[in-house]
């Protein structure tokens, strides 16, 4: 398992690693994306459907009604929030495994709610207000050889 | 024309019967969604969580009870609409395969239905009996619920344009989620309005977002949650005042957003001016929200129209509407309708 500490001092600090991991990304890769109310997960995954192809004039919104919102880039990207699930068997009747299986991105907010469910080969996210001062940090970990790929060519490029 | 009409693209399974009025307005015979008492006997009267967003569990008892609310069998229905998207495939397929199925049975035309255009045509439903003018065109629609937030020219039944929309979180999905942050628990969003009466919104200062000429007609609220994070770093507040001052001073930088952004729509150069100002969605059931779009109405001598809390909510009613109006305008959908995910307007 290898790991990635960032500070991001602002929200377009989030946007920007979004967009250089959304320039990286392969079918069928999994993001696991945590952190609380307010850190920057939407935002994260805004930069990251930029670097993925999607246009700047398509709104990528929260999916935590919606459960689950699809983007078109150079592959599919679907976006999916488990904030509102109560329980581990509804990601089944959700599809969501499925997504990515059929050739595009997913990106999972709210992963840590349900480990039993979580894919183990993935590359996993934690947003998280620093103990004191402004920004974010970001903690990347990989999981599995795709995303301890990822994670150093991330890491060549920021 | 009776029509039956299904609904299952969120976490509400649903279905209504309705008949037109001579005004546009439809009548609703009958109007069940899953989470409503009564519905759950075989759960021993559960809670309504634990069925919501099973669908499939769901879609045959809340089909046959709205039959029997409205006191029709199917032989007596003349159309079907179901709702097409946006959201899960999953969910949706649920109540399109039902609707799609009972059309196919009886030899009855089907259509599809956007499900925010049902939202826009409730202002349109009626109890029997209820015989209030609807809302005349062109008119200005102010979409707000936990899903999506939207400004919407309604230029006539089925024809839309769409002004300005959410760049992050919907408008329902900030008062819940800041309700979180408040220990208020979660869905929220009725607390953070009822605490809101009793609080200054003066009380703190937060961002009044999306003010910039590249802003235009849209909306954001996350910077909004976000605001309300920091003041709420060492967690949910323990001062009553304090608590009614946080509601009252977040609702009032919401609904200030809203009605600026829908004060913004109603002041840009159209050829036909709107000539009416229509709310709908779960969030048009926030007092605060009902009574500033209110003042705003009056001030710029529009009528205002809200449905009531129940059809502004998920429901199939609406659906049964939308769909009315386009059998009538001759649309029909064959056995290939399908469910999309994504579905512009």
């Amino acid at each position: 398992m290898s790991g990635l500490t960032l500070h991001l001092p602002d929200v377009a600090a989030t946007r920007r690693l979004g967009r250089t991991l959304g320039r990286l990304l392969q079918p069928g890769d999994v993001l696991g994306l945590d952190g609380p109310l307010g850190a920057g997960k939407t935002s994260l995954v805004q930069g990251l459907a930029r670097g993925l192809g999607v246009p700047a004039r398509v709104p990528v919104t929260s999916p935590t009604f919606t459960l689950l919102c699809e983007y078109q880039g150079r592959m599919p990207l679907y976006h999916a929030d488990l904030y509102r699930l109560r329980e581990a068997a509804e990601l089944g009747e959700l599809g969501l495994w499925e997504a990515a299986e059929a050739g595009g991105v997913l990106v999972v907010e709210w992963l840590a709610r349900f480990p039993e469910a979580a894919p183990p080969e993935r590359l996993q996210i934690e947003l998280a207000f620093p103990p004191s001062g402004p920004g974010r940090q970001a903690h990347l970990t990989g999981r599995g050889r795709r995303a301890a790929e990822l994670l150093q060519a991330l890491a060549l490029l920021l | 024309m009776r029509i039956l009409s299904l609904e299952s693209s969120c976490d509400e399974t649903a279905c209504a019967v309705v008949e037109p009025n001579q005004d546009g307005t439809v009548r609703v015979l009958s109007d069940v969604v899953s989470s409503q008492a009564g519905m759950h006997g075989r759960f021993g009267g559960v809670v309504p969580e634990i069925a919501s967003r099973h669908h499939l569990l769901n879609i045959i008892p809340v089909l046959e009870r709205a039959l029997a609310d409205a006191g029709v069998g199917l032989d007596r229905i003349d159309g079907v609409a179901v709702t097409r998207g946006p959201g899960l495939v999953g969910a949706l397929l649920v109540a399109l395969q039902a609707g799609k199925a009972i059309a196919y049975a009886r030899g009855l035309p089907l259509v599809g239905v956007h499900h925010l255009e049902g939202h826009l045509l409730a202002a349109f439903l009626r109890a029997p009996g209820e015989n209030d003018p609807p809302p005349p065109f062109p008119h200005l629609g102010l979409l707000v619920s936990g899903g999506h937030s939207c400004l919407v020219r309604v230029e006539d039944f089925g024809r839309y344009q769409v002004l300005g929309t959410t760049r992050d979180d919907a408008a329902g999905e900030a008062f819940d989620k800041v309700a979180k942050l408040l220990g208020l628990g979660y869905p929220g969003g009725p607390a953070i309005d009822q605490l809101a009466g009793q609080g200054s919104p003066t009380a703190f200062r937060l961002p009044r977002a999306m003010r910039g000429p590249r802003a235009g007609l849209d909306f954001s609220f996350s910077g909004l949650k976000t605001a309300m994070a920091a003041h709420l770093a060492a967690g949910p507040p323990q001062d009553k005042k304090r608590l009614a001052d946080l509601c009252a001073s977040f609702q009032a930088a919401v609904v200030e957003q809203l009605v600026r952004k829908t004060e913004l729509a109603l002041t840009r150069k159209a050829e036909t001016p709107e000539r009416a100002l229509v709310l709908s969605g779960g969030v048009a059931c926030n007092r605060g929200l009902r009574a500033a779009l209110r003042d705003l109405a009056n001030r710029r001598g529009l009528p205002f129209f809200v449905a009531p809390p129940r059809w502004c909510t998920d429901n199939a009613a609406m659906i049964g509407c939308a769909g009315y109006h386009r059998l009538r305008r001759g649309e029909r959908a064959d056995w290939t309708l399908n469910a999309a995910a994504s579905l512009p307007l």
